[in-house]
């Protein structure tokens, strides 16, 4: 690294700091009494669900999680495009191997709570997908090829479940008349839940299927040799 | 005072990030930044999402969540660039 | 049924198709993009006669939903994007089989999901997400030319991308804030001239600018679009970058009106002139086609910095709202011109294994349809009548005219010569074989779509911007 171009920087970043510190205290004691943290938890009821964040996610935005599931798409597709690579580590020793076999459930257990517990609590889609998704790249560190993911084929589907459903539900939901992703009302709850765990898949999935950052391997449930 | 404090600490770590993205060469190093930049950001939505004695917002921790799944997709597809250079390397 | 979620809904549709049924992928994507470039056509119409549309997505009103909003500018760029979209769409389901085939449909349909998206969004922080998509999707398909220049060109544009978007997300969030919406009409209606507003508008249109390769910060583009394939620099010049200038130009509209100073307009200006000098002089020096197409891309876009300036310095009324059409005219032209170039240089390479302009001879004999759709281009790019940019570049010289900024003129002129002879170099080296060709059109299905690109550019726009007029001033007094 040269030091003086370093520096130079340090200088124009400092004062950038500075002023953006003054803007944010600006922001914080301007006086604005709208927030929709007050809109979110009176319109929480006709949500079916009792976690706000979730019905931020799924349901006053849900547009935004559609999309955003897309960029997450994007990415995957984009690895997928740049062929085969040479794994990059080494074959794991027993210990790690004994301790994975109890590690894998336990994540997928606690995926499946973080999924259901979401609707009232902490919890959701995001969390338990990426808990999915660990569970793939413990698997992978273990020498696991194919991170207990399926076939390409199912894989294809899996990664994009989660826009699917958003898409099925949307067009539904449009066609009848309500407006793109507008809920009714008393199916609410089961419309979120669908999404949701078509989005935990399809984000556990995505995430183990990156990491070993190429295509999906060929068939067969191989590992590497020790 | 409080969300001053976090979400000014968030500032700081996003122009430290800013900077380490500015002056730091190796792919790695880029994108660890990049990620404390956006860290920096996130902490200031859940800084200002507690406003005293208010109601907490949940829109900024959702708008949060949705930042991570987008950082994370940007950095695994850095990722996997950087990993093919890599591979076409002669001695690589 | 609602338009302006089926123009988002449908691409994203067909991308999933496409991801699912890999070996129909071309079959699947040519649907999609009729079907996109249909649902594109139902918001246009409803524009045209409603003048602006608006929906809140999700059935929750606005402060707490998301709004999709459509007026004249959106539907301008809509309109092209539906236009260079379906003509890339044909080109490529001849350009790519196999395996390449595969990897583009889908990845291309989430990238017009994305502008789409990213031009209807009447939200600040889904425009951050549209944002997103369109930088993720762009650098996979830049890299789909798999060699290493493609791959280190697209790894540089994603960090580029990735630190504009952050940049534009900071400014969201001290906007958040303040005024606790992130509905852009809302906090437009909030926004007091101050510290916050001044950073924000900062951060967000610095970030943008980035991703617009506005001079200086445009050294990322020549080789990110010179090294990826065809139909994707097609859609990269044409498209992507217009999606950022199209946000900053609403931004700067829109959301940061009451603020913006002269200085702030005469930097970008000035930023622009550059663009258009240097950039004018690199495509004059460029050795290969591709990277001559990018260079004009970098001083295209200066060109529409030069505009700003004159906004501020124009009052509120017909001048302004001349200028503001002048500026999408221009910013059309260039899609339609740009795009067919990069098609028609895509023919080229395929038949003849490379881009050397000082090794184009004969190619006027050997390609009789892509050296008309090169010249046809060039006209669009230098602005010769009767070309959209004609038009553009005229009403850009009366208002620089009006407001006595004589300083712009002589770069517009300047920038315009340069056009002229990079053009001229190339057509003069494609002419000097003799044999007559044997045929007009060599290959259909690669060579029409680009040619029909660059005559919309060179000849279509000008003769049909008078439409063009009712439709912006309608989207600008809201009427």
């Amino acid at each position: 690294m040269n030091r003086t171009p370093s520096l130079v920087v340090a200088l124009l970043v400092a004062p950038l700091a500075l002023v953006l510190l003054w803007a944010f205290h600006e922001a914080l004691t301007q006086p604005s009494g709208a927030r929709l943290a007050d809109l979110a938890e009176t319109s929480l009821s006709r949500t079916g669900v009792g976690n706000p964040v979730t019905a931020v996610l799924l349901s006053y935005r849900g547009y935004d999680t559609m999309l955003e599931l897309g960029v997450l798409l994007a990415a995957l597709l984009g690895i997928w495009s740049l062929g085969r690579v040479s794994p990059g580590f080494h074959p794991p020793e027993l210990a790690l191997t004994a301790m994975v076999a109890w590690v894998v459930p336990l994540l997928i257990l606690t995926a499946g709570y973080l999924l259901w517990a979401g609707a009232e609590r902490p919890g959701g889609a995001f969390q338990g997908g990426a808990l999915l998704g660990a569970a793939g790249v413990i698997l992978r560190l273990t020498g696991e090829r194919r991170l207990g993911l399926p076939s390409e084929r199912a894989q294809r589907r899996l990664a994009i479940a989660g826009i699917g459903a958003f898409l099925a539900v949307g067009l539904g939901t449009a066609a009848a008349g309500l407006g793109f992703l507008a809920y009714p009302e008393s199916w609410s709850k089961w419309l979120i839940l669908l999404i949701e765990t078509a989005t935990t898949l399809a984000v556990g999935m995505t995430l183990a299927a990156a990491y070993p950052g190429g295509p999906p391997g060929p068939a067969g449930n191989e590992r590497d040799a020790p | 005072m409080t969300e001053l404090l976090f979400g000014g600490a968030g500032i700081l770590l996003f122009a430290m990030g800013l900077w380490s993205f500015l002056v730091h060469e190796p792919l790695l190093r880029k994108l660890i930044a990049f990620n404390v930049m956006g860290s920096g950001v996130f902490h200031i939505l859940v800084a200002i999402s507690e406003r005293g004695a208010l109601r907490p917002d949940p829109v900024p921790h959702a708008l949060v969540l949705t930042g991570i799944v987008v950082a994370v997709s940007a950095t695994a597809l850095a990722l996997a660039l950087d990993r093919r250079l890599d591979d076409e390397d002669p001695d690589g | 049924m609602d338009s302006l979620a089926l123009a988002v809904a449908l691409p994203l549709l067909a991308a999933l198709l496409a991801t699912v049924w890999p070996a129909r992928a071309t079959l699947l994507g040519l649907l999609g993009a009729l079907a996109t470039a249909a649902a594109a056509l139902m918001v246009i119409t409803e524009v045209w006669e409603h003048g602006q549309l608006s929906t809140a997505l999700g059935g929750w009103d606005i402060p707490l939903g998301i709004a999709l909003a459509a007026d004249g500018l959106s539907a301008a760029l809509l309109a092209m994007t539906a236009l260079v979209g379906l003509a890339i769409s044909l080109y490529a389901a001849a350009y790519f089989d196999g395996r390449q085939a595969m990897h583009f449909w889908p990845l291309w349909l989430l990238l017009w999901t994305a502008l789409n998206g990213l031009f209807l969004a009447g939200d600040l922080f889904n425009l951050y997400v549209t944002l997103e998509l369109l930088g993720l999707s762009a650098v996979a398909l830049g890299a789909l030319g798999g060699d290493r220049a493609a791959v280190a060109a697209s790894l540089r544009y994603l960090l580029v991308s990735l630190l504009g978007s952050i940049s534009y997300l900071l400014g969201v969030v001290l906007l958040y804030t303040a005024h606790g919406s992130l509905d852009l009409a809302r906090v437009a209606a909030a926004l007091q001239p101050g510290p916050v507003a001044a950073a924000a508008m900062t951060l967000m249109i610095g970030g943008l600018t980035m991703k617009a390769a506005l001079f200086p910060l445009h050294f990322w583009l020549p080789p990110a679009h010179a090294s990826a394939p065809a139909p994707v620099s097609a859609a990269l010049s044409a498209l992507v970058v217009k999606a950022a200038v199209y946000l900053i130009l609403r931004l700067w509209l829109d959301l940061f009106a009451p603020l913006v100073t002269t200085g702030a307009a005469m930097l970008l200006g000035g930023l622009g002139a550059a663009a258009v000098i240097w950039g004018s002089w690199r495509a004059l020096h460029a050795e290969r086609l591709k990277l001559l197409a990018a260079y004009s891309t970098v001083a295209q876009i200066g060109y529409l910095f030069l505009f700003p300036p004159l906004f501020q310095a124009t009052p509120p009324g017909p001048g302004r709202d001349d200028l503001l059409a002048a500026l999408v005219l221009m910013i059309l032209t260039h899609g339609f011109a740009k795009s067919a170039l990069f098609l028609a240089v895509g023919v080229i390479q395929k038949r003849s294994g490379h881009d050397r302009i000082a090794e184009l001879g004969g190619t006027a004999q050997r390609l009789p349809a892509t050296t008309f759709t090169l010249g046809l281009a060039g006209i669009a790019l230098i602005g010769l009548p009767p070309s959209g940019s004609f038009t553009g570049k005229w009403l850009l010289l009366n208002g620089a005219f009006a407001s006595g900024q004589w300083g712009w003129i002589l770069v517009i002129l300047t920038g315009t010569l340069m056009t002229a002879a990079y053009v001229f170099r190339v057509l003069s080296r494609a002419f000097n074989l003799e044999p007559t060709p044997p045929g007009f059109v060599t290959d259909a299905r690669t060579e029409l779509p680009a040619l029909l690109l660059a005559a919309i550019a060179a000849i279509g726009l000008g003769l049909a911007a008078a439409p063009l007029w009712p439709l912006l001033g309608g989207g600008e007094d809201g009427t």
